[in-house]
């Protein structure tokens, strides 16, 4: 009797988090999504499932740009910070954790900080662009903000420390004799990275790719500040719906499949890749 | 003792489960979210027994916008002469940086009845604005408490198409969306709303992202008076703000960071609030002008209002009275730069505060003969207009 009430008395603090902040909002999403009404007569449940592929039809653009701007910020960042990860773990030696520390450090200042930060760098007289219309190798009206590549560069940079770390962290892991034994078996600089670091990696890669990737493609801010008449994000969608024209129904209904999409995202990853990976070589 | 018992989890399980679909009910069922539909004050309150009832607390919250009233060394001398006069603390906080999202804060609070906890608040004359008026959620102003406002209001102040009775509205300063443009990136002086959709400066042109801006100087392009204006004149202009942005003409659609675009070099031309373009010619941007267009500009003026539930009335009316007091509203207009209410603060900034640049420039005091030439937004009296506008303009900003 005990073994068998054990687990769930011990779930249970998790279970009631999970209720409270999770499953209750979630419901009221959905059930606000179903509404119809306007600001001043409220809102009432009326069922109004159109609402979906309504929104979907009139916003598919933003969605879709959300995935892609979301997808390749997230790919970049992972080949900007694997080597930097690998270097703090096989390199770093001592001062591993002050390197650590100084990836984290332009973090602790605001977001918003950082992104208008971003605006300065890629101004069209600013240090960047100036200095090479300056040497000729730009036109005079060659322009990145206000573009997607604005944007995703903001995405990127965003998402540095978030992929480096989950990596840093399963290359710390890595049990050196492993790879030592691997040149002790005559297996290339290449072949040991190949088949012995790069496999072991794999979890933090996942891990690196699910936390930023999830956020990047629901960020609004980074298209707000740095883009252009045609980089909308669905977020930025999302916060106008909610904020400035008070529809809480078409809100919650991009919200709701935002996150349907994220999670059949999740989902196929998973199965192609994760489960896979981590069962082999976790 | 035949019958079994309920084991303890099978008890739990119900209890949860029982609790679980309650609650699912609640929320799927009973739902749906109030509106603000008879919230705000009843029909018929007697409003000067009201006031008669109301004390002097000797405290007040006032919310505005940043960098909105004269600041020296992180204090602000007309608070600090109030409070010496009056003996009323003034709690100032700059926390408005845009009336959809100030409104979306406060509205909630309103709807339930409650006080949102700021005596005085700062709006823009547009659809938040109408909409805490309809609601009722707005304390009428006891004008016998305000002999400085009979005094000294100008026109900008006395003469509101939103509130001709002035029940509601003190305007706090007023302004003017027009364009801006920088001397060293355009050919020649301009005067036309035309070079925003000249394909000339494609990618330079500037454009404000709050659809009320957007679309009427749309309309004002058109040649059509915006406060006269149809829905079949905001469609034209729709087109016409369409055809801008697809053809690349647009760099982006931007809220106040358009000044440090045009600061930057970004844009060569962009739509633009007077007192920005002010403030950035006096700050090392000589080359930045304003100018009011042929087709004219769009004035707009940020009120002063008392919203209901409001704990010290008394005082916050008191600092209204006050900064109409033509030395007071002096010293914000010279460090703001935005239009003046009040006249007489003119020499006032030309003399005693030994500052001509701003007591003459015509973006501060303006001429009646430069009034006439603003234009007063479309007129959006009902949700159902309102939708029809943003339907038509937000899809543009947002493409």
């Amino acid at each position: 009797m005990k073994s068998r009430i054990g687990p769930y008395l011990q779930s249970a603090p998790a279970m009631l988090w999970l209720a409270l902040f999770f499953i209750v909002p979630l419901l009221a999403i959905v059930s606000i999504s179903l509404m119809t009404g306007n600001s001043i007569d409220g809102y009432t449940l009326t069922w109004n499932f159109s609402v979906f592929p309504d929104a979907l039809d009139q916003y598919s653009a933003q969605l879709g740009r959300s995935f892609l701007y979301g997808g390749i910020s997230t790919l970049l960042a992972l080949i900007a910070m694997y080597p930097v990860a690998y270097w703090i773990a096989f390199h770093g030696g001592r001062r591993k954790s002050i390197f650590l520390f100084l990836l984290l450090l332009p973090f602790l200042v605001s977001f918003i900080i950082r992104i208008l930060t971003w605006q300065f760098i890629l101004s069209d007289e600013g240090i960047v662009l100036g200095t090479l219309k300056d040497l000729g190798i730009l036109g005079e009206n060659a322009h990145i903000l206000s573009t997607p590549v604005a944007v995703i560069t903001g995405l990127t940079y965003d998402a540095l420390p978030w992929m480096a770390l989950p990596i840093y962290v399963a290359l710390e892991k890595i049990d050196r004799d492993l790879v030592e034994a691997a040149g002790d078996l005559y297996a290339s600089g290449y072949q040991q990275f190949r088949r012995i670091i790069l496999p072991l990696s794999a979890p933090g890669i996942y891990a690196g790719i699910l936390l930023v990737g999830i956020a990047n493609i629901g960020d609004y801010l980074s298209a707000q500040i740095l883009g252009g008449p045609s980089t909308t994000m669905i977020g930025n969608i999302i916060q106008t719906q909610y904020v400035q024209n008070g529809d809480y129904p078409v809100a919650s209904a991009l919200s709701l499949m935002l996150m349907l999409a994220l999670l059949l995202c999740v989902f196929v990853y998973a199965r192609v890749f994760g489960t896979r990976t981590i069962q082999e070589y976790a | 003792m035949t019958q079994p018992r309920l084991s303890r989890r099978q008890v739990m399980k119900g209890a949860a489960g029982a609790a679980m679909s309650v609650s699912l009910a609640q929320l799927i069922a009973a739902c749906g979210l109030p509106g603000s539909r008879d919230t705000g004050w009843t029909a018929g309150t007697d409003w000067n027994a009201w006031w008669r009832d109301q004390q002097k607390n000797g405290s007040f919250n006032f919310a505005s916008w940043p960098l909105y009233i004269d600041t020296d060394g992180g204090k602000h001398p007309s608070l600090d002469k109030f409070t010496k006069e009056t003996g009323i603390d003034v709690t100032y906080s700059p926390v408005i940086q845009d009336n959809a999202s100030f409104f979306s804060q406060i509205s909630p609070v309103l709807q339930n009845g409650q006080s949102i906890g700021y005596d005085l608040i700062v709006i823009s004359n547009g659809w938040q604005l109408t909409q805490l008026m309809q609601n009722k959620w707005l304390i009428p102003l006891d004008h016998s408490r305000m002999p400085n406002f009979r005094k000294y209001a100008g026109t900008v102040a006395t003469d509101l198409a939103y509130d001709p009775h002035l029940t509601y509205c003190a305007v706090w300063q007023a302004g003017v969306t027009a364009i801006a443009y920088d001397e060293k990136q355009v050919d020649g002086p301009i005067d036309s709303l035309d070079a925003l959709f000249d394909p000339k400066y494609k990618g330079k042109v500037g454009m404000l992202s709050d659809p009320d801006e957007l679309g009427t100087a749309g309309l004002l392009a058109l040649g059509i008076n915006p406060q006269t204006s149809t829905y079949a004149d905001w469609q034209k202009s729709a087109d016409l703000l369409t055809r801008q942005r697809d053809e690349g003409i647009v760099r982006q659609y931007y809220d106040n960071s358009y000044i440090k675009a045009l600061e930057d070099g970004d844009l060569a031309i962009s739509q633009a609030y007077s007192g920005d373009v002010f403030q950035a010619q006096n700050s090392g941007y000589p080359n930045l002008k304003f100018v009011i267009p042929k087709q004219g500009g769009v004035i707009w003026r940020d009120n002063m209002v008392i919203p209901y539930h409001a704990e010290n009335p008394v005082d916050a009316i008191e600092w209204i009275n006050f900064a109409y007091n033509p030395e007071i509203a002096a010293l914000i207009a010279d460090w703001v730069n935005y239009i003046c209410p009040v006249p007489a603060a003119k020499p006032i900034i030309a003399n005693q505060l030994d500052d001509p640049t701003v007591a003459n420039s015509p973006l501060v005091f303006p001429s009646e003969a430069e009034l006439s030439r603003l234009k007063e937004y479309p007129v959006t009296e009902t949700l159902k207009t309102h939708e029809q506008w943003v339907g038509l303009f937000d899809p543009i900003i947002q493409s």
